[in-house]
């Protein structure tokens, strides 16, 4: 169990499109300034690498003096700097890695380079406390979706499990765009779900009952894409809500089916869903219903925290500073591919 | 005066401390893949090599490119950075200026300064014989250059004998440098404060737009012939 530790910890997010500077003392936070670039991808369908480093570099230094204004401190207060150090898109990586080195070189405090999907589940912490190990956490998002073991946030993940193909958010993004429904796709095909029939049309749940804890997400989304095509041959409506909700409910059905699994088979009982398709809707209340079933306390941190922030990567900068884990050195690399069994860059 | 200076809008990362009148400590590594990784480690060199904390820092001056957008950023980003949290001015200078004040001291004239933008092409401007900038920045394929000028960086070097750049003789004259050295980048801060200029603003020079191409329709992923099916029934 990570133990709240009392340093003031600020934390840099840059892996995806989102800019994040976040204040945390312990497991308490103090500010959390988000600045996306999400609006100047809408038109491009998905995240252009190169438009996200150069808005991240905009943002940089105003998020973080947004965050200490928010949080009432001042820089010379923090005790420690934690970034992200991986995985991600590796020209965005570099534009936090380089700030948080140079905030650390300035401030003369430790720098935690550390992992971007520890960090989503140690953020839960921040609003339900130390996390017990061992715990089981279902990470889903634009870019990832897996299955982690969780015996401790500082230093123990494993991968149960993952995608084979599409990450969940990106099936999201797809459906979104057959639908006519803007990006990122997450959002509006919740939004469209609530009015429609989620048993209306039986979409495939790949790899449901295949013992594994990995994912596949492309099938669904051609299943999807094939369904739309073959209305509009036949010259009918589309049923928007009705796809939304359908597709919906095969995604959540499959992501809780299996995160429970994951859960029994590993003699765990606690599980915490994060990442930013942990805002949805449908997910959260699936999961609420089967992980009660199951005698399983489910752990969701609230929508704003499950979306890419600095808070989560300065809540696991501070779990390893009260840990007394020694700090990356200064020449750390930002690594687009690290592993979750690397908690921190080394 | 004590000004931090560095660059990493080409394969080269340096790094210089400057008192306003010479450098008195400097570190360069050419690699063009790892200046996040190299960049903060020289800095700390060159403070420690130079006997200074960074408490002691008067101004930060920075390379602001022309070059490949991620080394770049490096350069830049730290430069904000460290201009926020120690409250000093920040200096962008252009990269290839730089060079120039480098190339000067060798010339009898015109001539260009070319650095690598990848995908064939160069980053590059025309300078007179005492490193003033007469034209550019720009991007180029090295075949659209002008002719007839000496030209110093890594750009000129990488594509003047494959056929990109022709003289009028059919052969460019190189001059040295390949890259920029901090401490000349330096120099040309401390020679901006000293006559009392406003900083140059420490934002990356891009030259170009982001690669990106708005999507079509989504591709069909029913097949032709079914799909035709079910339009002739
Ligand atoms: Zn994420």
């Amino acid at each position: 169990m990570s133990r709240p530790g009392s340093g003031l910890v600020l934390g840099i997010e840059s892996s995806c499109d989102e800019t994040g500077a976040g204040l945390v003392r312990g497991h308490e936070l103090l500010a959390d300034a988000v600045a996306s670039s999400v609006a100047e991808h809408a038109r491009f369908g998905g995240v252009v690498p190169e438009v996200a480093s150069r808005a991240h570099l905009e943002a940089m230094v105003p998020a973080v003096d947004r965050a200490l204004a928010m949080a009432g401190v001042t820089l010379r207060q923090v005790d420690a700097i934690a970034v992200t150090a991986g995985p991600g898109l590796a020209g965005a990586l570099l534009v936090g890695v380089c700030a948080a080195k140079a905030y650390a070189l300035a401030l003369g405090k430790p720098l935690y380079g550390v992992n971007h999907l520890a960090a989503h589940v140690a953020v839960d912490q921040l609003e339900h406390g130390p996390l017990p190990a061992p715990a089981v956490a279902l990470l889903v998002s634009g870019g990832h979706s897996s299955l982690l073991l969780v015996r401790d946030l500082t230093g123990d993940l494993t991968q149960l499990g993952s995608t084979i193909d599409d990450a969940a958010g990106e099936a999201y993004d797809k459906v979104a765009r057959l639908l006519g429904l803007p990006f990122p796709g997450g959002p509006p095909i919740d939004a469209a779900a609530r009015e429609g029939n989620a048993q209306a049309i039986r979409f495939p749940r790949s790899k449901y009952a295949d013992g594994t804890a990995d994912f596949s997400f492309s099938g669904l989304k051609t299943a999807v894409a094939r369904w739309v095509e073959a209305r509009e041959a036949a010259g009918l409506a589309v049923p928007v809500a009705d796809v939304a909700a359908s597709f919906q409910e095969a995604v959540a059905d499959v992501l809780t089916r299996k995160a429970v699994d994951a859960c029994l088979a590993s003699g765990v009982d606690h599980l915490v869903i994060s990442g930013g398709v942990g805002a949805n809707s449908r997910l959260r209340d699936l999961a609420a219903r089967r992980c009660e079933a199951a005698g399983i306390r489910l752990r969701v941190p609230r929508p704003g925290l499950c979306t890419d922030n600095g808070a989560m990567v300065a809540t696991l900068g501070s779990d390893l500073l009260a840990a007394g884990v020694p700090p990356s050195p200064i020449g750390f690399a930002a690594d687009s591919g690290l592993p979750v069994t690397e908690v921190l860059a080394a | 005066m004590l000004i931090l200076a560095f660059d990493t809008a080409t394969p080269a990362v340096t790094v210089a401390l400057h008192d306003g009148t010479r450098a008195i400590a400097a570190e360069s590594v050419v690699d063009s893949r790892r200046h996040g990784e190299l960049l903060a480690s020289a800095i700390t060199k060159v403070l420690a090599r130079g006997g200074a904390a960074v408490g002691d820092l008067t101004a930060i001056g920075v390379g602001a490119g022309p070059g490949p957008y991620t080394g770049l950023r490096a350069g830049v980003v730290t430069a904000q950075v460290l201009g926020s949290a120690l409250g000093l001015r920040v200096d962008g200078v252009c990269t290839l200026d730089v060079i120039a004040v480098q190339a000067c001291k060798g010339v009898a004239g015109e001539f260009i300064v070319a650095t690598d933008a990848r995908r064939r092409e160069v980053y590059w401007a025309r300078y007179s014989m005492s490193g003033e900038r007469l034209s550019g920045p720009a991007v180029s394929l090295p075949a659209d250059l002008p002719a007839g000028y000496p030209m110093a960086g890594e750009g000129a070097a990488l594509y003047g004998g494959t056929g990109g750049l022709h003289g009028p003789q059919g052969e460019v004259t190189l001059i040295e440098p390949r890259y920029p050295d901090a401490a000349v980048l330096a120099s040309m801060v401390a020679g901006r404060i000293a006559a009392g200029l406003d900083p140059g603003p420490p934002e990356p020079l891009y030259l170009r737009r982001p690669d990106a191409r708005e999507p079509g329709r989504p591709k069909r992923v029913t097949p032709a012939a079914a799909a035709e099916r079910v339009i002739t029934r």
